[in-house]
């Protein structure tokens, strides 16, 4: 709690959005909505999952012919056979998931009661297979990028509905998604916050920074700088790799409260997943 | 007598019979009918040796006919969508030449007698390039290009 | 290696429109692995051909710069719904893969 309350110090400074650690997520929300609407006044309130393709248009067409056919196809067509793939013990994937795990990637990540702990769609995925007695997959690319891009497609259209339940663990999750967010980090001392909130629409060096508002909603993403299907987390790692900063394992509870937190933010657009980026 | 070998093998009637099955069982690998891939063409290290390469000539006409579709500005240079549609009868086929690419020739398309002169993909450009259409119709070569902007750094990497 | 083409043709008027996807590296032979830091050969697609009733309606030479997963679009007359197209590629290696659509 003193180490949260020291990072909401040091933050006071840097950020424009308003910040004070008793504002409850509903407030939060609020704020970051009505920050990017006016930002944005364009962009209408659901493009946003659209990130730099909603805000710039010379993008946005090279971005839309990849779309008339995009590589992402053979993730979602991968990703169905291996869900629908049973386990050793005869059992699939479906019998883990509400609604046999279709149409439910927007209610992840969910705060887990029972467990005490943020759950994500990959980290159930990993779970349901060791509930079976099957190895985890890589938290990373190959099978559980498809995997995550059959369960999103299926989703598409749904609006993303995180849930922060009336738990202090759950609070606490938030919190240190949120925290994390906006604190400065690595060599290049640079927040999430600052790119994608203060800095969205602007350019970093040849880049075009998105809105963090609808960042969630179209991952995981066929990227054309690797030619692979990238997780949110994978994306997670590769930013604060870029600014220098502390890596932190996937799927753990680092990155597990950061996307708490960061998809919390994107309530109300609709899931538009997997999705094409450069 | 070689004329008829060739219509038949382009007509297809001997082709769905004999070669096809025969492409099926695993009897024929497709190298074997498929038409010889200008190595030297592709190698080629200028536009000039590329059109020499491909069509024996680099003899090329400006022509407004040629619409190149490029962005101004490439999102990412591994993917750069690019199209050409021409407005021309005749046209035999279409090569998509990235100028300042170490090896400039893309792709080269040989269009059938009822094929339409367009063809659509994706290409890498090394750096800010010219993208070149070269079009052969009715036995002369012509061209049209397009700058594309390629630009590195930032946090997309 | 197979499944490697996704293919679509769709008849509108008297044109076809053919779209495809094809999995495959196109590696250009000038990039390094990053782990083993030895160069990945070239292994890239060199010929593409599409056959209609037999007829080849068109044939792609490609270089290594063409994207990897390549997209290729191209359009024919000639074709009625329900008739047969045929997609092959040849690789450096003398890999290769063949897929089929019904134009629709």
């Amino acid at each position: 709690m003193r180490k949260l309350l020291s990072i909401v110090a040091a933050l006071s400074v840097a950020i424009t959005l308003p910040y004070t650690a008793d504002a409850s997520p509903e407030q939060d929300l609020k704020d970051f909505r009505a920050y990017f609407k006016k930002r944005f006044p364009q962009v209408e309130f659901n493009e946003f999952g659209n990130g730099v393709y909603a805000i710039d248009a010379a993008s946005r067409a090279q971005w839309e012919a990849i779309e008339d056919f995009p590589p992402y196809e053979v993730a979602i067509e991968n990703g169905k056979t291996l869900f629908e793939k049973p386990f050793k013990n005869g059992k699939t994937y479906a019998s883990c998931f509400p609604n046999g795990g279709i149409g439910i990637r927007q209610n992840y990540p969910k705060f887990d009661t029972a467990k005490g702990e943020v759950v994500t769609l990959e980290s159930a995925v990993n779970d349901c297979r060791k509930a079976n007695g099957e190895e985890p997959l890589k938290t990373k690319g190959g099978d559980i990028a498809d995997l995550v891009s059959y369960m999103a497609y299926t989703s598409r259209g749904k609006k993303m509905n995180i849930v922060i339940p009336n738990d202090p663990r759950a609070l606490a999750a938030y919190e240190r998604g949120k925290a994390h967010f906006y604190a400065k980090r690595g060599q290049l001392n640079m927040a999430c916050a600052d790119c994608h909130v203060t800095n969205a629409g602007n350019y970093v060096r040849a880049d075009l920074l998105s809105p963090a508002l609808g960042h969630v909603t179209h991952f995981p993403v066929y990227r054309s700088n690797s030619g692979s299907m990238v997780n949110l987390q994978d994306r997670y790692a590769g930013c604060n790799k870029q600014v220098r900063a502390k890596d932190y394992p996937l799927q753990g509870e680092e990155y597990r409260a950061l996307e708490y937190f960061h998809s919390y933010m994107s309530n109300g657009i609709e899931v538009n997943g997997p999705g094409s980026r450069k | 007598m070689t004329n008829m070998k060739r219509r038949t093998l382009l007509k297809g009637t001997l082709a769905a019979s004999a070669v096809g099955m025969a492409i099926g069982a695993g009897l024929l690998t497709p190298r074997a009918v498929l038409a010889a891939w200008p190595k030297d063409a592709f190698e080629a290290k200028s536009v000039d040796a590329v059109v020499n390469g491909l069509f024996g000539s680099s003899e090329l006409e400006g022509n407004d006919k040629i619409k190149i579709k490029v962005p101004d500005i490439a999102e990412n240079g591994a993917v750069v969508p690019v199209s050409v549609e021409v407005e021309m009868d005749g046209v035999e086929a279409i090569s998509i030449v990235a100028e300042k690419n170490a090896t400039p020739l893309t792709s080269s398309y040989n269009l059938g007698p009822n094929t339409e002169p367009f063809v659509a993909t994706r290409i890498k450009l090394g750096q800010t390039s010219s993208v070149i259409a070269v079009v052969k119709a009715g036995g002369k070569l012509y061209s049209t290009g397009k700058e594309v902007k390629v630009t590195i750094g930032g946090c997309g990497g | 290696m197979a499944n490697t083409i996704k293919v679509r043709a769709k008849l509108a008027g008297d044109v076809t429109t053919v779209k495809a996807l094809v999995s495959h590296p196109m590696d250009t032979g000038l990039v390094k692995d990053k782990k083993t830091g030895k160069v990945i050969p070239a292994h890239f697609i060199q010929e593409v051909t599409c056959e209609h009733n037999g007829n080849v309606v068109l044939t792609a030479l490609w270089g290594v710069a063409i994207s990897k997963n390549p997209y290729l679009s191209f359009q024919f007359k000639g074709a009625k719904v329900g008739d047969k197209l045929a997609l092959r590629w040849v690789d450096n290696k003398g890999e290769s893969d063949s897929g089929e659509t019904v134009i629709d």
